[in-house]
């Protein structure tokens, strides 16, 4: 490696000038920060300031660069230098904007000014320019699991973006769910009748499309490898197996209709009169093929009245049937009335509802269906008493508050039942420690799991499948990343990942599509995908010093270390986020990036001035993470809202990043206390590296023994959780926590 | 045979197809969503004078409660505020729907009697179309004695100050009580009413064929 060469960089612009003593910035840096080359710019983020640093990286040799200017975040066009390696103080938005312009302030800002830049100088000696992941694969191949509607489209608008597709469809023929329909729910103009469903044409662009290889009567037996460089192997009915290249997957594996043999209140099994959705999407088929008219099953009879029941088996707070609305099925059971009204406008059509729910633009859809003259009652329904050919409709009219109300002589009973995800196995049922003693009490436990059968047998050391969150649905980060999976490079589209109608299955399947082809062009490149895309750096381990413990291969929120036969981890760069959950986990900090190590960021906490304990200046570290709490703080600044001039933040990659060797180095050089700011972790979660800060808080809940062991008060280390709108609450959480330690007092280890 | 049982015969169990096809504005009456926002605009409806506000008279009337609905005396408290017209998100023209509920109500002989709205509607046809103008005087008493001999002698005394306070700013003439004025070409009225009646019963009469 080259001799590295540090330079110190400090803007005078933005009021910094007027407001620091940058003069005294410059003899820290020296004499501090130990950087004999540091230069002041008035205006250092302009054409001129830019070029002096380019001037210096050519002629002097500068390899590393540490900015004093504003947040990292900000001006990062301008500070883009991506030869060298770049550390920023953050002196404008974590300094000046958040202090008060006046007299009395005037010394304890220049006091946080001096630290930023002794931990910049610090945190710069211990980094070098990240270089890029070299073990990367160039398959430009995208991999469709599943041939319905989101699979198709998935395959049609990669293949048009020009990228190659290898479709693998279970059944026979492609279609999947939509292609048993009659008709679907209209997408165009006037939303006022049934559509066609448009799903042969699909296939046939499908089957015509020269760039779409389709395996039917296929499954996944294999899948290793990482983005760019997956190894499938496609199992095909007469037991051969084809071997692919694949640079990103998306798994369409969609759902199936919630069993209605579950319930059988409401006639489901009692009587050949009381059908599913798809029950009755099969009629219309049939009655299309003959006179139009939709018979009922048991006689053949034709259907004069017909009742739908939305919510069965839905929306059940008992835990037995499912808890959550399928979202689509009040739009398919008018669509479904529809058939019979505008067929016969005498056919006696009910709908009964709890809450009619039609997203899209199914409010024309049911306005048209009033219109056409079928009936729309609020009720729970209670029962379904099959009598000969008829039905008896027994529920609760919410509306009149009629607790026996019924509706007599139905020939049809139509069950609006729900989607149920297919989405392989529960890999976290799987690895969930069992609790003794509860296993013999828990027996049907095994009885639950009903999808034994793996989609995509990844050979991962986490398991075969990608994690799932509730319900079965597929793990996704839902306000930020919807289609990013727990898996880098396998995306999920359609009802697999929440309950979904075709049009938005559709537009599921289109940005999952336009996903992976990013990972895997970020993959080739050697390149981090969401939430750091782009990023080069990447988790390096010194094996010597590993001790197999297995926390990082078990911990790791994406599955990307697998372990070899000696059981030590072998990293796959290319499945990796960048989060350095690894790197917090591991007990003998053998894990680090190029440019962010538990050395860097040490370094930086070691780099504060701590003064003694008489003189009133209590220091406390925040380490922030860079997701939402930086950001949060940033705006802060912009807002001008105050803070505390104590405290000391460091950014980090993820709470799960934080390794508690630095909490424990920070309480025993005598900082007075830690506060960690993370996001939301739980079901709920809104962590960027989904289980990062989950992980992290659980092994920062151990520090409460370390603080004992020190003699400290539990109070010196703080968890907090923080979103990115926490602008106005963020100050004031500082402020509170940095009085609550002035009542507890300086801590007893400064000075040593 | 009444009219009543004859249309109920011929609806059998359909009422919502007899509102549609009989009541006024009946065929909005589908189109109801159930949100509930005419019931909470009512002005009236403060202190549930309604037994069944309008979205539940819809619902009831989809539920094919036929004797409940016309018997109800809940569509005659509308004072025609139009209010719920205005907010409802669906445009049903409730306040018309209501007016023709109570018609149709009225004319079947399920309104019921002594509902004041309805009480009063018929005093005031009456007494307009005897001599073609109103008689407030005959009017008022009329309706204070809608209750017997002993709660109208009630009724005039608590208002006995206002009646003064009108006869001496000339605005109350006793002796209207004793003929009062008419209108000048009283065999022309008659023959007017008597046509539009003539018209109506026609009309009706088409309808419930």
């Amino acid at each position: 490696m080259a001799e590295m060469k540090v330079a110190a960089y400090i803007c005078k612009g933005c009021g910094l000038g007027e407001r620091l003593d940058t003069d005294a910035l410059v003899k820290v840096a020296q004499k501090d920060g130990k950087v004999p080359m540091v230069k002041t710019h008035d205006f250092l983020c302009n054409a001129d300031g830019v070029a002096m640093i380019k001037n210096d990286i050519a002629s002097e040799g500068v390899t590393h660069i540490m900015i004093g200017a504003c947040s990292r975040r900000a001006k990062t066009e301008a500070f883009f230098f991506p030869e060298a390696a770049v550390a920023r103080a953050n002196l404008r938005e974590g300094v000046i904007w958040i202090r008060p312009d006046t007299e009395e302030a005037r010394e304890t800002t220049q006091d946080m000014a001096e630290d930023y830049i002794r931990m910049g100088c610090a945190e710069i000696k211990a980094m070098t320019a990240p270089a890029g992941n070299t073990n990367t694969g160039t398959s430009k191949t995208l991999l469709v699991v599943g041939g319905g509607v989101t699979g198709m489209t998935a395959a049609l608008e990669a293949s048009k973006t020009g990228y190659p597709v290898v479709l693998v469809e279970k059944t026979g023929q492609l279609g999947g769910w939509a292609g048993k329909l009659w008709r679907r729910v209209p997408v165009h103009e006037p939303f006022k009748d049934p559509a066609e469903p448009g799903v042969a044409d699909l296939v046939s662009q499908v089957l015509a499309d020269s760039n779409i290889k389709v395996y039917l009567n296929a499954t996944i037996a294999k899948t290793e490898g990482a983005p760019g460089r997956f190894i499938v192997e496609v199992a095909t009915e007469s037991g051969a197996t084809h071997t692919e290249d694949i640079g990103a997957i998306v798994q369409a594996s969609g759902f199936t209709l919630y069993d209605m043999h579950n319930l059988p209140e409401l006639g489901a099994g009692k009587s050949p009169n009381v059908v599913d959705q798809a029950g009755l999407e099969r009629l219309a088929i049939e009655a299309a093929a003959k006179d139009g008219v939709i018979r009922r099953p048991s006689d053949g009879a034709p259907v004069k009245s017909v009742v739908f029941v939305q919510c069965a088996g839905q929306r059940d707070p008992s835990g037995k049937h499912l808890a959550y609305c399928s979202g689509f099925c009040c739009n398919a059971s008018i669509k479904q009335a529809m058939y019979f009204k505008d067929a016969n406008p005498d056919v006696d059509t009910t709908i009964i509802y709890t809450d009619l729910r039609t997203p899209g633009n199914g409010e024309d859809f049911y306005r048209s269906a009033q219109e056409k003259g079928v009936i729309f009652t609020k009720g729970r329904v209670a029962e379904v008493v099959p009598n000969g050919q008829t039905a008896t409709v027994k529920f609760h009219d919410l509306i009149l508050d009629d607790a026996n109300a019924t509706v007599e002589g139905v020939d049809l009973v139509v069950l609006a039942t729900g989607q149920v995800p297919n989405s392989g196995v529960n890999i976290d049922a799987l690895t969930k420690p069992q609790v003794e003693g509860q296993e013999a009490a828990g027996g049907d436990q095994g009885a639950v799991e009903v999808k034994p059968v793996s989609i995509l047998n990844l050979t991962y050391r986490q398991g075969p499948d990608v994690p799932q969150l509730k319900q079965g649905f597929t793990d996704s980060h839902f306000i930020c990343f919807p289609y990013e999976t727990r898996r880098t490079g396998i995306y999920t589209a359609g009802p697999v990942r929440r309950p979904m109608d075709i049009a938005q299955a559709r537009d599921d399947a289109t940005g999952a599509a336009l996903k992976a082809i990013q990972a895997l062009e970020n993959a080739a490149l050697g390149r981090a995908a969401h939430p750091r895309s782009g990023d080069l750096s990447f988790p390096k381990v010194r094996l010597e010093g590993c001790t197999q413990c297995k926390r990082c291969t078990v911990e790791c929120p994406f599955g990307a270390i697998d372990e070899d036969e000696k059981r030590f981890p072998v990293f796959n760069e290319s499945r990796c986020r960048r989060c350095g959950t690894c790197m917090g986990a591991c007990p003998v900090r053998v894990i680090s990036f190029e440019n962010y190590s538990v050395n860097s960021v040490g370094a930086q906490i070691k780099a504060v001035d701590i003064p003694d304990e008489f003189s009133e200046k209590p220091r406390i570290l925040i380490l922030a993470c860079e997701n939402d709490a930086y950001p949060a703080l940033d705006m802060a600044g912009m807002s001008r809202n105050t803070y505390s001039a104590f405290v000391r933040i460091i950014p980090i990659r993820c709470l799960g990043s934080v390794n508690t060797i630095w909490v424990t180095d920070a309480l025993n050089a005598g900082y007075d206390g830690v506060m960690l700011m993370g996001c939301k972790s739980g079901d709920e979660y809104q962590c960027h590296f989904v289980k990062g800060s989950e992980l992290g808080r659980v092994r920062l809940s151990k520090i409460d023994d370390t603080l004992k062991t020190l003699n400290l008060e539990k109070e010196r280390v703080r968890d907090l959780e923080v979103a990115i709108a926490d602008i106005e609450r963020l100050p004031q959480m500082i402020d509170k926590y940095a009085a609550e330690l002035a009542a507890i007092g300086p801590s007893p280890f400064k000075g040593f | 045979m009444s009219a009543n049982t004859q249309l109920a015969a011929k609806y059998r169990n359909n009422f919502l197809k007899e509102v549609e096809e009989q009541v006024e504005m009946g065929d909005w009456v589908k189109m109801c969503m159930q949100c509930g926002v005419c019931s909470g605009s009512c002005p009236t409806n403060f202190q549930n004078a309604w037994e069944h506000p309008p979205q539940e008279i819809f619902m009831m009337i989809r539920a094919g409660k036929r004797e409940e609905v016309l018997t109800s005396p809940s569509m005659w408290n509308c004072t025609s505020c139009y209010n719920c017209i205005v907010r409802c998100p669906r445009k049903l023209p409730i306040t018309h729907i209501m007016h023709g509920l109570a018609e149709y109500a009225h004319r079947l002989g399920l309104a019921p009697k002594m509902q004041p709205t309805r009480f009063f509607s018929g005093l005031f046809w009456k007494n307009a179309t005897r001599t073609g103008r109103v008689n407030e005087l005959k009017l008022s008493l009329g309706l204070y004695f809608k209750d017997g001999f002993a709660q109208g002698i009630k009724n005039g005394l608590v208002m006995k100050n206002v009646a003064l306070g009108l006869m001496k700013a000339r605005r109350l003439n006793p002796f209207e009580l004793f003929g009062g004025h008419k209108c000048r070409d009283q065999k022309g009225i008659q023959a007017m009413l008597k046509k539009a009646y003539e018209i109506e019963r026609q009309r009706k009469a088409a309808k419930m064929a």
